[in-house]
């Protein structure tokens, strides 16, 4: 990168503010999915949103791509850099600007952790209720690009539920205001547009979250199945019986394995494991706890312990979120996918992965929020055997192709980013994809803002989409088309 | 760029009946104008291709076109600057997909709103939403106008509730975002763009919904008190454990009450109401009647001429848009009334024995006020002749210049509803 615009980043941010040695940039050189690796020119840490905009504008004038990143814990490569371009950190814009309990409003910068939100509102009852496993890390502006979700996304809704507006520095330099503290203003969603965007559409700097009150009573129910198939009846079972749980979580044998292999959870060790939470007013919780054992038991668990205290119920949960990591210890590699189907396919669409995992020889463990039809496998692999990383990817891509035939989604909550986008047009059809188009070019004309992410191929601004018109001859019936 | 009107005597309105077929193409009528824009033809495609091709064709004529569901809420908006066509979506009202086990169902946009619950509660369901005049609002309409009602305070609106959506582009693209699971974050989500967007965009002719399980049992009690002592006990039981699905302020000159509702167990409601009325003390609760739960609805009916605007503020200012009404109110002697949902947003109007420049000054004294707050207020129903000297929106955000370049994207020739949203587009 050229000294004079290397000045010009340094005379913004600060000498502290910008890494341009090859070690220390090698850091940032891939998110959460480290298969992918790239080292980006530099890396800015701004402090404040003019600070940002300096940034940004300096990038506009001289058409250098930036990637925003918050955490970096993604799992889809979205902050993944670009070889000719630069990376914005956000994490020392960390500070908590807002807090209106009475209208439950929190006001924070995007390098704020997730957890620091409830953790600022718990001693007054309330939370922020998107619950990614990784959200001891993960930060708010890195939420709201990918739009997370969470175990309790089923009943609370994810990020977008509960944003209600942003600052936002466009691709351009210019600053905005999407949304804001009250709901429903006038003009286009775009804040519904923004979050979830991926990082593509600009970079927020101040988000306005809502947060709500904790429930009166939470109760967690362990059902033990020898089947998924089991228990994926049963979830059938409470969601027809007009319940909404706050999750359902499900667990196979193998991740089920590995989980008390990390955190002792005490879970039982079966073939399908069921974490059903029911949350509100104690009778109504109690009342339909029997009715979720009764479903259970209907279904075939042989096993159904409800968690008496706060500590057990942790503990179960530690269990759960910490699923991913601890599959660590069955095997030295694996890939996590994210598809998402109706709740309904699952008895087949888990056949038919255990059918192409025994065909390929590697092992899937398998995590559902099963309330949302939310799969994790996690496909098992050595990667000191040659080859089984490519078997691993084609087996981890195929599931992915199961979900799409199933009407599902190839991912629920970790986002396209750089893994899946060619998948994309797998699932959509190309009129889709060049409608989304049109959002991005009303945003970032010039492709600057983490460009070649989300879609396969990245369509330039002033491209016509693939709409067929007619010529005026032919309109006139003058001429014809063979 | 294809001219702005202008051009009428050339339009070849049989290729049109040719698209969508003959006998769903009609001369407008009186009852077809906007805000007084006379319109001249109206079409009723019957597929979403059918519609998608309408929409290429007119927008390659140079025509303006709006797009029409049930119709009830035409006089939201600016009045357009021109209308040419309208393109219904009456005949596209088929409940394509219910997948009950799923929660989700897929539905035609010019579904009326009453039909599909009809439809879901076969099976103990609904899309968990009341918005206006059910009966005749379609699902395209209600999308498009952003219209939520009561169940918002525990379903979220609109833009929560749609996974899916399927559009008509001016140039006839037929374009899908989302899909029918819940969880989906594939792509930019279109739905939300679409929602609220008052057909300017483009037409929607298909979306997919998550639904929720009808109630077991439901119950709501009704406090009557000043707007202060109400608007402190709706923030008590905001901040409060108790899981209501509904929580309204209702004001006008001298009253005020606040409606809480339960749904859920017979257990759970009685544990909770117990609960209310601890917290209520001295404040008199009764049994609400259900129609309380229409007022968002009633509040517009009555003697014309009339005003009724869309607020949104926090919910701590309630007592204050209250007071601030009950100034601009009588500041032209005028009657007021209020409806507000805990979210924050909530219905004004303004009437009684009176003329346009008297209903236009009480609005915008509270909206004046209502923006020092930081909250907005849209001008909804009311005389053209009312609409004609203000901007029904107020003034744009710092948004706006990009709101103007997603048009751009979307309908570069401003075929779709010109003029009638924020700020001119």
């Amino acid at each position: 990168m050229e000294a004079r615009i290397l000045n010009e980043f340094r005379a913004i941010v600060g000498a502290s503010g910008l890494i341009t040695e090859a070690e220390q940039l090698s850091t940032y050189d891939c998110d959460g999915l480290t298969m992918f690796r790239v080292l980006p020119l530099a890396v800015l840490l701004p402090t404040s949103t003019a600070q940002v905009q300096g940034i940004v504008r300096v990038c506009h004038r001289e058409k250098i791509p930036f990637v925003a990143r918050g955490s970096g814990t993604g799992l889809s490569g979205g902050a993944l850099p670009v070889a000719n371009g630069i990376v914005i950190s956000l994490t020392r814009m960390n500070r908590i600007l807002e807090v209106d309990l009475p209208n439950q409003r929190v006001v924070a910068e995007p390098g704020v952790i997730n957890l620091t939100v409830t953790a600022r509102v718990a001693p007054e009852g309330y939370f922020y209720a998107p619950d990614p496993s990784s959200q001891l890390v993960c930060s708010i502006g890195g939420n709201v690009a990918e739009n997370s979700g969470g175990a309790h996304c089923l009943k609370y809704g994810f990020t977008t539920t509960h944003v209600l507006g942003m600052e936002v520095v466009l691709p351009d330099g210019s600053l905005v205001h999407l949304g804001g503290l009250t709901v429903d203003r006038p003009g286009y969603d775009l804040t519904g547009v923004f979050v979830g965007s991926e990082g593509t559409l600009g970079i927020t700097t101040k988000v306005i979250l809502r947060i709500i009150k904790k429930p009166e009573v939470i109760q967690v129910l362990l059902a033990a199945f020898n089947t998924t198939n089991e228990a994926g009846a049963a979830v059938s079972g409470i969601i027809a019986a007009g319940m909404l749980p706050a999750a359902i979580e499900m667990m196979d044998n193998l991740a089920i394995q590995a989980a008390e292999a990390a955190v002792q959870a005490n879970y039982p060790n079966c073939g399908g494991l069921l974490l059903v939470e029911l949350d509100g007013p104690a009778p109504e919780v109690e009342t339909l706890m029997e009715e979720v054992a009764d479903v259970c038991t209907k279904c075939g668990a042989w096993e159904i312990h409800v968690a008496q205290s706060d500590a057990e119920r942790a503990r179960v949960w530690t269990g759960r979120k910490a699923a991913f990591a601890a599959v660590g210890r069955l095997a030295p590699a694996y890939i996590v996918q994210d598809g998402v189907i109706p709740r309904t396919a699952l008895p087949q669409v888990m056949s038919e992965i255990v059918r192409l995992s025994s065909e390929v020889g590697l092992r899937v463990a398998n995590v559902f929020h099963a309330g949302d039809g939310n799969l994790h496998p996690l496909v098992l692999y050595d990667n000191s055997v040659p080859g089984q990383d490519k078997l691993a990817e084609k087996l981890a891509n195929d599931i992915l192709r199961l979900c799409i035939k199933a009407g599902g989604s190839i991912t629920g909550e970790h986002g396209v980013g750089e893994e899946k986008k060619m998948f994309m047009s797998e699932m959509y059809a190309e009129p889709d994809l060049a409608t989304m188009q049109l959002v991005r070019c009303a945003f970032d004309p010039e492709n600057l803002s983490n460009p070649d992410k989300v879609f396969p191929r990245p369509r330039l601004c002033g491209e016509k989409p693939g709409v067929y018109e007619p010529h005026p001859l032919e309109i006139a019936g003058l001429a014809q088309r063979f | 760029m294809p001219a702005a009107g202008g051009l009428m005597a050339e339009v070849s309105w049989p290729e049109l009946a040719e698209i969508v077929g003959k006998e769903y193409l009609r001369a407008a009528t009186a009852a077809d104008a906007i805000d007084g824009i006379e319109v001249q033809r109206v079409a009723e495609p019957g597929t979403p291709e059918d519609l998608a091709h309408a929409l290429r064709w007119a927008h390659a004529a140079g025509l303006k076109v709006a797009p029409r569901g049930g119709g009830t809420k035409m006089g939201w908006g600016n009045p357009p600057v021109a209308c040419d066509l309208v393109l219904s979506t009456v005949r596209l009202n088929r409940v394509l997909e219910y997948a009950w086990s799923d929660m989700t169902v897929i539905v035609e946009a010019g579904c009326r709103v009453a039909d599909l619950q009809k439809t879901l509660a076969e099976h103990g369901q609904r899309l968990a939403l009341d918005p206006l005049w059910p009966e005749r609002a379609t699902i395209g309409g209600i999308l498009s106008t952003n219209d939520s009602g009561t169940l918002r305070a525990r379903y979220g609106s609109l833009r929560d509730l749609v996974i899916g959506i399927t559009v008509a582009l001016p140039d006839g693209t037929l374009a899908k975002s989302g899909g029918k699971v819940v969880k989906n974050v594939a792509g930019y989500d279109l739905s939300k763009l679409f929602t609220g967007a008052l057909g300017t965009l483009g037409v929607i002719v298909q979306a997919i919904f998550r639904l929720h399980p009808l109630p077991r049992q439901s119950r709501s009690l009704s406090f009557s008190g000043t707007p202060e002592s109400l608007n402190q006990l709706l923030l008590a039981i905001q901040a409060s454990k108790l899981t209501f699905t509904g929580l309204q302020l209702r004001a006008a000159q001298g009253s005020a009450h606040l409606d809480v509702r339960f749904d859920g167990t017979p257990a759970g409601i009685e544990a909770q109401v117990k609960q209310l009325e601890q917290m209520a003390g001295s404040v008199a609760a009764s049994e609400a009647s259900a129609n309380v739960w229409t007022s968002h609805e009633t509040i517009w009916e009555g003697a014309t001429p009339a005003l009724v605007a869309k607020f949104s503020v926090l919910p701590t200012q309630f007592a204050a848009v209250c007071a601030q009404a009950e100034r601009s109110a009588s500041a032209q002697s005028l009657a007021w009334k209020i409806v507000v949902q805990n979210v924050g947003a909530g219905y004004a109007r303004f009437g009684g024995n009176t003329n346009e420049q008297s209903l236009r000054n009480a609005q915008l004294t509270l909206r004046e006020e209502i923006t020092k707050m930081g909250g907005t207020l849209v001008a909804l129903g009311c005389p053209v002749a009312v609409k004609r000297g203000l901007d029904v929106w107020g003034a744009p955000s710092d948004a706006q210049p990009l709101m103007v370049r997603v048009k751009q994207r979307f309908d570069p020739d401003g075929t779709l509803n010109p003029g009638r949203f924020v700020g001119g587009i």
